[in-house]
């Protein structure tokens, strides 16, 4: 499954990477099966992307939970809580 | 538009103007800005930058203002918020809110305001005496926008 990748605040920095496209295998259904799978690519996803961050996550630029299921072509954000206003 | 993202400062008095316009059945205009102060959990603020995520914060307040005024009689409702660098004292946001009575957008304004808070994609990063640093979401955000889910 092909997926569009963004990064927000915090989290971007960390990574040093704003977006990229991603082609993930079949077992990776989940958001939080690709938040696990982003962390095996090592330092610093495995930190930043860490399960003991509490981060927020965007599908097509809803805010979803992470057991929602992805979508073919989908744009997936990782960003921490938010802080306007 | 109800909902804008900008860089530049916004004027009261014109969005006020804007948002009443011809409007004769509008009998209360509550309002919310809020503001850039020089200190944050103890350390000094110099400036701040605003980040957002284009599209998503659109949206966001949009159904924001959708839910607000699916709750209250409500004539109009306007969000202004502005991205980029900030300076101590400047202005971050607007919210107006325009009814018929004051009740409604008293409550409405303070609704929009408690979900702004913790549902639109928005972070700020102070640059302080120390360094630069991600400002932490409050739990008291949090506790503010439960209230608006008790029946």
């Amino acid at each position: 499954m092909k997926l569009h990748l963004r990064f927000f605040a915090s989290i971007r920095e960390g990574l040093g990477v704003a977006q990229e496209e991603i082609v993930i295998p079949d077992s990776v259904k989940t958001i939080a099966d690709l938040r696990a799978f982003l962390t095996m690519r090592g330092a610093p996803w495995s930190d930043v992307l860490s399960k003991d961050r509490v981060l927020r996550c965007a599908l097509n630029q809803q805010m979803v939970s992470a057991d929602t299921t992805l979508l073919e072509g989908a744009e997936i954000a990782f960003f921490p809580p938010v802080t306007g206003g | 538009m109800p909902v804008r993202i900008q860089e530049q400062d916004f004027d009261l008095s014109t969005e006020i103007a804007n948002l009443r316009s011809g409007n004769g059945s509008v009998g209360a205009v509550a309002i919310f800005i809020g503001t850039v102060r020089d200190l944050n959990d103890g350390t000094a603020v110099r400036q701040m930058t605003l980040e957002h995520y284009p599209g998503m914060t659109e949206a966001a307040l949009q159904s924001i203002i959708d839910h607000a005024k699916g709750r209250w009689d409500l004539h109009q409702a306007l969000i202004v918020h502005r991205v980029g660098p900030l300076q101590p004292l400047d202005q971050i946001v607007l919210v107006a809110v325009t009814s018929a009575h004051r009740g409604e957008a008293f409550a409405a304004c303070e609704f929009i305001m408690d979900y702004l808070k913790t549902q639109a994609p928005f972070w700020k990063k102070e640059d302080t005496p120390n360094g630069a640093r991600w400002v932490d979401a409050r739990v008291s955000d949090d506790e503010a926008l439960a209230r608006w889910t008790k029946t």
